[in-house]
């Protein structure tokens, strides 16, 4: 899922000082997963906001609604009737969720609630973690399952670099080498032979350095 | 037992303090309430196993969001009792409602009521 | 002397079998050229070639480049370093002619330090190629005279290939394998990271000389003096990739306030005439981080005085 965290209520806070009437937007997709921007957390950002507002002496009037999700043209159509009667629009979507918001109505403010992080998986309830770049060709066939260009800090292809110490990344304790589990499951089934081939450099195109990307698939345009 | 206790402080009940969410104590200081508290089992003791030990992530979350506006996080408490142990449950709540009468009344309610 | 790939005198004193010696000199921060030369001008005629860091520890500094053709200037042979943290596969090519001819003949490929140790850890890394592919890149430049993409290069860059090692790093077992891809790659020297388990390091020697990696490579030790107990504390603790033995620690801490830097040196030497002796081992990298001035002491005790002229 694309995995997003709460941005700090005062940026928000920031972001509507001026506006008196907000509509809340949520996403029943990957964010509501990933517990940051579902039915439940545009609740508790508009009970927050509320609370805040009051205390400034400045109340504001804020209208919930969770969409099925925001990147679909079909479900940012359900708000078509009323998204013009607020002074601005909190989308709790991924960073997809505004965009498509914006680009549907031109006329509307919208205001990003969330800061979106990464492709990834709840390795544990509360606990979320990288494990795809989207670098747009899939190289994890070579490294039995584990991808070095999202989990390597330095996207080695020809790891594991010298900073590796007792299975962690040279970054951080927190960090695992994702090296150090490559080799080792290489020694353990036997195939390090695999690994001691070269591997060539990526061709970066397809990832997010050829430019903003399309996926185009003719079996299902119209 | 009889056991007295500040007459201020309005109960709700709930199977397990696992059903108290984030958003329940918010809405409670939102709507006015000077303070809220939540009562739960001591902790290795939930029926439910981690009922208790969840409100308590949530009070201390609800803490930090009222820290980030500038609100006593006091306002906010997790206690923990058994049923058995009404005394107990008296004092906790005498001494809520003396913390809260020493903060004050709460910034929302105040301006609310302006 | 025809089989000669880059001319390089580190080349040429590898290839005639001298033991090798080269230092090590950290750019200045900032542009202080007098700065700069104090810390070279001792290596003079006392070592091989002077590597040049590239932004060491993510830490901004003068281009390694530049201080390489300042080294040149003054009669030094640097061994350019180039990190894949900082340029993408453009600023890599255009980089290496760019030393080449300006008279630059080694070249050092390298991961480089992550971003976040330096000061700038806001940046965005690059690592579009890793040491790995710099390496082959580089001999792909010099062997068959063409760009990364196939095109043929107007005069091609004849570079003498290093590449480091770190037998220390886990998993160990792995280890002396990276080494042999690196030079199946294209290395043609190694430096190693700062040995100080000397056990550990016999036994990651052996394994290479098993494999007869020291046959199609030479390797050089690599060799930091300690300065103080507390520098090799830290050494210990923080930085990844470092082994430490507790006992030198311990011999350190017993030489006593004032001598700890001499017991340090003495440490050092002991380990360059031991290196002298084990098999495929071809040299020395001696890395005296700020301490520049004291490395002609340093050869001169460790018998590497004087340098082979070829």
């Amino acid at each position: 899922m694309i995995v997003a965290n709460p941005k700090p209520i005062s940026e928000i806070l920031d972001m509507i000082k001026d506006l008196k009437k907000i509509l809340i937007l949520g996403c029943k997709g990957c964010v509501t997963v990933c517990n940051v921007g579902g039915a439940k957390e545009v609740g508790i950002l508009a009970s927050t906001l509320k609370i805040a507002r009051i205390k400034g002496g400045n109340p504001v009037d804020i209208t919930e609604r969770t969409l099925e999700r925001q990147c679909d043209p079909e479900y940012i159509a359900q708000v078509k009737d009323i998204v013009h009667d607020f002074d601005g629009v909190i989308s709790m979507a991924c960073g997809v969720g505004p965009q498509f918001l914006s680009e549907a109505y031109p006329k509307q403010r919208f205001f990003p609630a969330v800061d979106t992080t990464f492709f990834g998986g709840a390795v544990q309830h509360g606990i979320w973690a990288e494990r795809c770049a989207g670098c747009g060709t899939c190289i994890i066939h070579y490294f039995d399952g584990m991808c070095p260009i999202a989990r390597c800090s330095k996207s080695l292809m020809n790891g594991p670099c010298g900073g590796s110490a007792g299975g962690k990344c040279e970054i951080s304790k927190d960090v695992d080498c994702i090296w150090d589990m490559i080799v080792r499951k290489k020694m353990e089934q036997g195939r390090l032979d695999d690994l001691v081939r070269f591997k060539p450099s990526k061709d970066w195109r397809t990832a997010r350095d050829g430019g903003p990307r399309r996926s185009i698939r003719e079996e299902l345009v119209i | 037992m009889r056991l007295s206790y500040p007459s201020n402080i309005k109960i709700i009940q709930v199977p397990c303090t696992g059903r108290v969410d984030i958003i329940h104590l918010l809405k409670a200081i939102e709507d006015g309430a000077d303070g809220v508290y939540v009562a739960g089992c001591l902790e290795g003791e939930c029926h439910y196993l981690t009922g208790n030990l969840k409100a308590r992530k949530r009070v201390n979350h609800v803490k930090k969001i009222l820290m980030d506006l500038g609100i006593e996080p006091e306002r906010v408490e997790m206690y923990n009792l058994s049923a058995g142990e009404g005394p107990r449950f008296a004092e906790i709540a005498r001494e809520m409602y003396e913390r809260i009468k020493g903060l004050g009344p709460s910034p929302v309610k105040m301006k609310n009521a302006a | 002397m025809s089989d000669l790939r880059s001319g390089s005198n580190l080349e040429k004193v590898l290839k005639a079998g001298h033991f090798a010696f080269t230092g090590e000199c950290g750019p200045p921060k900032g542009a202080n050229l007098e700065h700069l030369k104090e810390k070279f001008m001792p290596l003079k005629d006392i070592v091989d070639a002077v590597n040049i860091t590239d932004n060491q520890t993510a830490v901004v500094r003068m281009s390694s480049w530049a201080a390489s053709t300042i080294l040149i200037q003054n009669g030094l042979e640097p061994n350019f370093q180039m990190v894949c943290r900082d340029r993408n596969r453009l600023a890599i090519q255009s980089d290496i002619l760019g030393v080449y001819a300006m008279g630059v003949r080694n070249m050092l490929c390298l991961s480089g330090d992550h971003q976040s140790f330096g000061n700038h850890p806001q940046a965005k890394n690059v690592y579009d190629i890793d040491s790995m592919q710099l390496i082959a890149l580089v001999k792909k430049m010099r062997d068959e005279g063409k760009f990364m993409n196939d095109e043929e290069i107007d005069g091609p860059p004849r570079l003498f290939i290093g590449a480091a090692s770190n037998p220390f790093a886990d998993p160990f077992e792995f280890r002396v394998y990276r080494l042999a891809m690196k030079i199946a790659a294209g290395a043609d020297f190694i430096q190693t990271q700062c040995i100080y388990n000397m056990k550990k390091f016999r036994e990651f020697m052996k394994m290479a000389v098993d494999m007869g990696l020291h046959e199609k490579c030479h390797i050089l030790a690599g060799v930091t003096p300690m300065k103080s107990v507390g520098m090799a504390q830290y050494m210990a603790k923080s930085v990844p990739g470092m082994d430490v033995p507790e006992a030198l620690i311990q011999r350190l801490r017993d030489a006593g306030k004032g001598k700890v830097a001499e017991e340090g040196i003495k440490f050092a030497i002991e380990q360059i005439e031991e290196f002298k002796e084990m098999e495929g081992v071809a040299g020395v990298h001696l890395m005296a981080i700020e301490w520049e001035h004291r490395v002609p002491e340093i050869a001169e005790r460790a018998g590497m005085l004087p340098r082979p002229k070829i």
